[in-house]
């Protein structure tokens, strides 16, 4: 009897094993040699321009080497996976692929010799790309420079990094095909979607993953991780203290600064980068479907939000003593030191830390300086739901991408102690966000230290 | 009184606390080495050495710099005997008008301690937050080599004095 429930056991597994293995597999799609066709150079123009939607470049292009040759790591929770050589070096790069197997590549996972790809490689959202569209893709990539560069091995641990995980993986978490359009949104709107979850992939970082490393379906855009920076919720969960209009979005994706929001920093720099490239009305249709996911703000309550934020700041910000106009006070000590704590006479409190570093570019209240960044009661990381984003821009500051223009805000890594910067970041917390304290500020920095963002270079 | 450890010596400095390293530098303690430029953190003229750190002394309140170790120019040498940085600079005559050559030597100075043998790379990427409106960078960079190569030099001489 035993024998038979453990045979039947046996037996099921088996040929669920063996259905699972039949689906799984794919077969190898025979290597063409160079496409000698030439491509249209309308259609590759296309291709630049989707490639520059879909930020192909940042993770197939290794910092200072040659665009597209691969190599930039990709650091996820399960090993970190190198972008791949995507040049059409024959040998080292795509350059025997037909667009048949690069078609299945991006709609299914499936490299050209039939293995399973990683979902690091964002096929969950490539997936959702029309033919044409990819087909511009490919001629773009096939009329780049080839170059000869080895792909280097993921260095993902067993048993992950056995191929057919990834099967049971798309299994669960793959949904292809195309998006259907929303007939009672316009078509720019459309487009917006379109792009933002195909090539786009926007929800790479900006929605949560679960265990697996999936997008969680029932939380989109509620805000994720890139690279140890915070990508801010783009639904209604969005810290932002007064909802982003579609212009608003459009002059962030442009130029990489919305002055009643921010800057972009981080991971997103590289992508504002690529998008000078992309079409202006792609970027507006994107603009305009980001803007509508966190649900609709009408313009007077969104002024009266905006008096609201900037009137807390400005009320708290009496309590402490404007910044030197330049010249040194000699203090007369009568009394107690504005700004500094009781309980420890030597250790400057945030206020007083705030004075003297931040407020020459950053004091409100007032007209702002040339450098004109925005209203920290605005800003996101400092209203968002832990102190990790503003703690790496107090650390590293944010810097244009090199040879390019753009604000420069110093960091304080090396200037200021830890108990310094935690006293200041506790201090802005409460001078200009109506969000309640953090808790442990002084752990979210220990962590933001150690973990150092690799240095991005995209074409 | 907040009590400041400049170039190894200890100054007692009564002012407000808000107020920046740079002007109790030049005005309290006539170090002049390091240079006001924008007072906004954004050309790197008033760089100076914190705790071995390169950091704008003109957005940076005494306040928090008790305890620590602060160095200027004046730190790395004097006239009559330069440091390795400062002889390095003068051998490239790496100034034209001069005025950001102290923040940029005391940020060589910093990257040169944490590393000894910087790649090119390592080193334009370490200058980058300092500019220069003459145009010497080149001259700045090979600077930056030549001292590396002299440190490196004097560390080797050391060693041998000490066998």
């Amino acid at each position: 009897m035993v024998w038979r429930v453990l045979l039947t056991v046996v037996v099921v597994i088996g040929v669920a094993f063996g259905a699972f293995y039949a689906w799984a597999w794919n077969s190898e799609i025979p290597p063409t040699n160079a496409p000698a066709a030439l491509f249209d150079p309308g259609i590759v123009a296309k291709g630049a321009q989707l490639a520059a939607v879909g930020d192909c470049g940042i993770c197939h292009t290794q910092a200072g080497a040659k665009p597209y040759a691969g190599g930039f790591p990709v650091q996820t929770p399960f090993g970190t996976i190198y972008g791949t050589n995507i040049t059409p070096d024959p040998e080292t790069g795509i350059g025997s692929w037909s667009e048949t197997a690069f078609r299945r590549a991006l709609h299914e996972g499936v490299d050209r010799t039939g293995n399973h790809l990683y979902p690091a490689f964002p096929y969950d959202h490539f997936t959702h790309a029309t033919d044409s569209d990819i087909g511009a893709l490919y001629a773009f990539l096939m009329t780049r420079e080839p170059v000869a560069k080895a792909n280097r091995a993921p260095a993902v641990p067993f048993p992950l990094n056995v191929r057919l995980f990834a099967a049971g993986w798309k299994l669960l978490f793959l949904h292809k095909g195309q998006i259907p359009p929303d007939a009672s949104k316009s078509a720019e709107w459309n487009r917006g979607e379109y792009l933002a979850e195909s090539l786009g992939h926007c929800g790479a970082c900006h929605t949560p993953r679960n265990v697996l490393g999936a997008e969680k379906r029932d939380a989109q855009f509620a805000g994720g991780q890139s690279e140890g920076w915070l990508a801010p919720a783009l639904n209604a969960a969005s810290p932002a203290p007064v909802s982003w209009t579609a212009e608003q979005v459009y002059a962030y994706l442009h130029n990489g600064f919305a002055k009643q929001h921010g800057l972009a920093a981080g991971p997103m720099q590289p992508v504002v980068r690529n998008l000078k490239k992309a079409p202006d009305a792609d970027l507006r249709a994107i603009a305009t479907y980001v803007a509508s996911l966190a649900g609709s703000q009408n313009d007077a309550e969104r002024e009266q939000k905006m008096q609201a934020t900037l009137d807390f700041a400005r009320s708290r910000d009496s309590k402490v003593p404007m910044p030197l106009s330049g010249a040194i006070t000699t203090s007369t000590r009568a009394g107690a030191e504005p700004g500094r704590t009781n309980d420890d006479s030597t250790a400057p409190s945030g206020a007083v830390i705030f004075l003297g570093a931040c407020a020459s570019c950053h004091h409100s209240g007032g007209e702002l300086p040339v450098s004109r960044p925005i209203e920290l009661g605005l800003s996101t990381p400092v209203n968002a739901p832990d102190p990790a984003a503003l703690l790496r821009i107090v650390l590293d500051g944010i810097h244009p991408s090199s040879g390019e223009r753009g604000p420069i805000m110093p960091g304080f890594s090396g200037a200021l102690t830890d108990p310094q910067i935690t006293a200041l970041v506790s201090h802005v917390r409460s001078q200009f966000s109506r969000q309640p304290a953090w808790p442990n500020i002084a752990a979210a920095l220990t962590k933001v230290r150690q973990n150092k963002e690799p240095a991005t270079e995209a074409p | 009184m907040t009590v400041l450890n400049v170039n190894g010596q200890q100054h007692r400095i009564d002012v407000d606390p808000r107020t920046p390293l740079l002007y109790v530098l030049r005005n309290e303690l006539k170090l002049n080495a390091a240079k006001f430029g924008c007072g906004l953190g954004q050309c790197g003229a008033c760089t100076v050495l914190v705790d071995h750190e390169p950091v704008f002394s003109c957005i940076l309140p005494i306040s928090v710099l008790e305890g620590r170790y602060i160095r200027t120019v004046e730190g790395l040498g004097s006239e009559g005997r330069p440091g390795p940085v400062q002889s390095a600079f003068i051998e490239e005559q790496a100034a034209q008008c001069g005025y950001c050559i102290p923040g940029m030597m005391m940020r060589a100075q910093g990257l040169l301690e944490h590393n000894a043998s910087p790649s090119d790379a390592q080193i334009r990427d370490a200058m980058a937050p300092n500019l220069c409106r003459c145009g010497t960078q080149m001259r700045i960079l090979r600077a930056v080599r030549r001292a590396a190569k002299a440190m490196m030099a004097d560390a080797g001489t050391m060693q041998e004095t000490a066998k």
